[in-house]
């Protein structure tokens, strides 16, 4: 989408919503990001020690041997008083720290997965189950990768069955955006199931 | 060599743990940028004009999201940036409506 000046701002009174796309290495979240986004999607460099930590304080910026990671980031303005922001961050396991780092005030996490390589989308799922943030999976699905039935997917992927899985295509907005109703969905669903705390 | 401590004018460490990468930043129209230092006064710049994130301020300033929340912590504490930070259910509570309203927006795009 043409970015401007003129729409590098957002609404003054938009309430921000933080969702965080994790996922294996080249599985699309980048795409799925710069499909929703309607800015140019964005990329900070944060810089990780070697123990995985996010790197928090100038201090600790120097002398440390640190690695550089990019951060993705979109933005989408949904009406006057909402904006999503969306933050990809790698599912690996060396990169453990920056993910828990980025699932801190989110309202969720959208997991990416390609059923050529499942198993590296655990990671994440791990870790969006150990910070007990609500997530959905989203199969994005390459021309050529095998299709499942649902019911072979859950079980590969070891997910319950309340727990939202859905397919999608990271280059289409309008195929995109379905993961996000079905997080969404699902946050609203459980949260009536739930009694008050 | 500048302490950490005099890049973000010594306020940062009690409010920084309140700074999101989606926390927006709304500037105080009245507070002059006079004083400041470099990076606090590019922040400024950046978000008088209208409201951005933390991660948007970091963008635009070729800056690393840490040394931005940083900064941006100090502008909270002495007044010049107010935050807003993102939406999380209160007391483990969600607020349904706002979550319909994200919803049908969804749908709507």
């Amino acid at each position: 989408m043409p970015y401007t000046n003129s729409d590098r701002y957002v609404p003054a009174a938009a309430r921000p919503v933080k969702i965080v796309v994790l996922g294996p290495f080249a599985v699309g979240k980048t795409t799925f990001i710069g499909t929703v986004s309607e800015i140019r999607p964005m990329h900070t460099e944060e810089r990780l020690t070697q123990a995985g930590q996010l790197v928090d304080d100038l201090d600790d910026l120097r002398g440390k041997s640190t690695t550089t990671v990019a951060m993705d980031f979109g933005r989408l303005t949904l009406t006057p008083d909402i904006v999503l922001y969306l933050f990809g961050a790698p599912g690996q396991t060396r990169f453990s720290g920056m993910a828990r780092c980025l699932m801190e005030g989110a309202l969720g996490g959208l997991v990416l997965a390609d059923t050529r390589r499942l198993d590296q989308s655990f990671p994440a799922i791990d870790l969006l189950e150990q910070a007990g943030l609500p997530y959905t999976v989203a199969i994005n699905h390459f021309a050529g990768a095998p299709l499942h039935r649902e019911a072979e997917l859950r079980e590969a992927l070891a997910l319950p069955g309340d727990r939202a899985l859905v397919s999608l295509d990271a280059r289409e907005l309008g195929s995109a955006k379905q993961g996000l109703i079905a997080l969404v969905t699902a946050i609203i669903t459980q949260s009536r199931l739930e009694p008050a705390r | 060599m500048v302490r950490s401590h005099t890049v973000t004018g010594g306020a940062a460490a009690a409010s920084r743990s309140a700074l999101d990468e989606a926390t927006l930043l709304v500037a105080d129209p009245h507070r002059s940028p006079a004083g400041l230092g470099a990076h606090a006064q590019r922040a400024m710049t950046l978000c008088r004009p209208g409201v951005l994130s933390v991660a948007e301020v970091a963008y635009h300033l070729r800056l690393p999201g840490a040394v931005v929340k940083m900064i941006v912590a100090g502008l909270v504490h002495s007044g010049h940036l107010s935050a807003r930070a993102p939406y999380t259910p209160a007391a483990g509570r969600h607020d349904l409506d706002f979550l319909q309203q994200v919803l049908d927006a969804l749908h709507k795009l």
